[in-house]
């Protein structure tokens, strides 16, 4: 990858809204040139999607959010694979990694409320072949996510004039 | 509360019967009152909370957590006391290392540095153990507004030397030449500049450098903004030959480190020019204070100083987009190769810079300040900070545009 595209997703990454032109005028770089890269790394899905982070925790109908350790057993010959996926492809499944140590993957599980995360993960992840066991931890609070923190800073307190 | 207005009003207040003016001084009396703070006031007065500052001096970012926890902790584990006079061993040690490898400058932290409350003690310093009453400090203008007043303080006279656009706001041999009286002492060099974000090649520095030597000068070289060069490394007058000697460096950690609310600076020179600066700074200040101090040593470890890269990569980014900006909506703006300033021309408006930075804040709420504050060669111009989110930037430059359409 070229210095152009990681400085484009320096800059995405902080704000997805900028605009090619602005962006090529921030690098000093023509406009086509970063517009050409842009489109070149959607197209090869190094850039994903185009998302909004959102404090859930001030709009009204509340998520809860829980992190589960799933061991469970590797198939010959496909490993994690098939298992990783049969579980991702839930809509209720935010991400899902594999870890190194004691457990195998992490599952994250949004879901309306207590019960809801509950009965998925006893109904349909527990019951999962592969799955030896689960351990259910809930999500009391989020600081920060994804270099993002949500604690409200008075963001500017300079004085309006300086010399 | 007290508001920061008032106090100015008090500044200003003309000598009542029953003031206390009569006893002041004659130096202090003379002080001019900053035009800047009457800006300042007209903004700040301002209830309204719409108003995009371009008008700040300083980072828009905080101090990086990292040295603001490694001074937390020292206040935790109790270190609150008097350092030695010149600072710490320690931060000197690594001002020394940090200019070996910024400037290939090398000074002996047990005798060259000092370490200052803000580049701004250094100044005032340098300035009181030079100048005796009489002697001409060379000033190019425009320039950071406490240089003139600072030199009154002393007895010295200040002499603006103007600077071009046309020049990129560098100083020439001829005018600094032309300004050269057989009472010249002292040259004060502040590059990168505020406000026109101008700075000094080497090869620009050259021809200064000679005649600072035939004129026997001492060179204040103000450098808080040397880290702050976009496209070219900055260059210190001390590291041309000859000069380290005859070169006072004030440089500190506000700018480049985002710190400015810490007051920390310094200040290197000769053994004999630094030894007096620390016999004034020791009675009059005793040290800076010493959570500063961790915070700026703190400052200038690897991960510090990635941060400050991170920094300055981001106010590049930020010159780019309002350069351009400014030269879209019509006005032209020279390209600033250092500080976080642009330094646009509103001559074409035909108005002064005073009455167009004050109908841009009560008709376009765009703050910026009027580039007469700034000393001869800033009338019609504008000062404008791009230290901030690039949102607001893209806002001011929509704000100061139609500003623009409307006054046609």
């Amino acid at each position: 990858m070229n210095q152009l595209k990681l400085s484009i997703l320096d800059l995405l990454k902080e704000d997805a809204r900028l605009q090619a032109s602005t962006i090529a005028t921030m690098l000093g770089a023509q406009e086509a040139e970063v517009a050409a890269a842009i489109s070149e790394m959607e197209r090869d899905h190094v850039i994903v999607k185009y998302a909004t982070v959102v404090n859930w925790s001030k709009v009204d109908d509340e998520k809860v959010t829980a992190l589960i350790e799933v061991e469970c057993t590797p198939e010959r010959g496909r490993g994690f694979e098939s298992i990783a996926e049969r579980i991702y492809l839930y809509p209720e499944v935010k991400s899902v990694y594999l870890m190194s140590g004691a457990y195998d993957l992490c599952v994250e599980i949004e879901g309306k409320n207590l019960k809801e995360v509950a009965s998925f993960v006893s109904n349909k992840l527990s019951t999962i072949d592969s799955v030896i066991s689960t351990k259910t931890f809930f999500i009391l609070k989020k600081y920060k996510q994804d270099g993002i923190i949500f604690e409200e800073f008075e963001d500017d307190n300079r004085l309006l004039v300086s010399p | 509360m007290i508001q920061d207005h008032e106090i100015t009003q008090t500044m200003m207040k003309p000598a009542g019967v029953r003031g206390m003016q009569q006893y002041l001084n004659a130096s202090a009396r003379a002080i001019p009152p900053s035009g800047i703070r009457r800006f300042f006031d007209l903004v700040s007065t301002s209830k309204d909370k719409d108003i995009i500052s371009l008008g700040v001096g300083e980072p828009d970012f905080v101090t990086p957590w990292r040295v603001r926890d490694a001074a937390v902790y020292s206040l935790e584990k109790g270190k609150t006391q008097y350092t030695p006079n010149a600072g710490t061993p320690e931060l000197r040690e690594a001002i020394a290392r940090y200019l070996h490898d910024q400037c290939s400058l090398d000074y002996d932290p047990g005798k060259e540095i000092l370490v200052t409350v803000g580049g701004s003690e250094g100044i005032d310093l340098a300035l009181r153990a030079l100048i005796e009453p009489g002697d001409e400090i060379l000033i190019p203008e425009p320039t950071y507004i406490p240089y003139s007043p600072l030199s009154s303080l002393v007895g010295g006279v200040a002499v603006g030397i103007e600077t071009f656009a046309k020049d990129n706001f560098k100083l020439t041999a001829e005018s600094l030449r032309a300004a050269i009286t057989p009472r010249s002492k002292v040259l004060v060099l502040c590059y990168p500049s505020n406000p026109t974000g101008g700075i000094m090649t080497y090869e620009d520095l050259l021809p200064i450098a000679k005649i600072a030597e035939e004129h026997d000068l001492i060179v204040i070289s103000d450098e808080i903004y040397s880290e702050l060069t976009y496209g070219t490394k900055h260059v210190s007058i001390a590291s041309l030959p000859g000069m380290k000697d005859r070169t006072i460096l004030v440089s500190g950690f506000s700018k480049a480190f985002a710190m400015t609310g810490w007051r920390m600076g310094y200040a290197c020179g000769h053994p004999d020019l630094i030894g007096a600066m620390l016999r004034i700074h020791q009675y009059t200040i005793m040290c800076a204070p010493i959570m500063g101090q961790v915070a700026a040593l703190e400052s200038l470890s690897p991960h510090g100083l990635e941060e400050k890269e991170r920094m300055i990569e981001s106010y590049n980014q930020r010159r780019r987009l309002v350069v351009q900006g400014f030269r879209q909506i019509g006005l032209a703006c020279h390209e600033p190769q250092g500080a976080f300033y642009a330094f646009p021309s509103i001559q074409s408006t035909g108005m002064s810079s005073e009455e167009f930075a004050q109908r841009l804040v009560l008709e376009a709420k765009v703050a910026a300040v009027p580039g007469h504050v700034f000393g001869k060669g800033g009338e019609g111009f504008l000062r404008c900070c791009y230290a901030s989110s690039v949102s607001q930037l893209n806002e001011a430059l929509e704000r100061i545009g139609n500003f623009l359409n409307k006054i046609k």
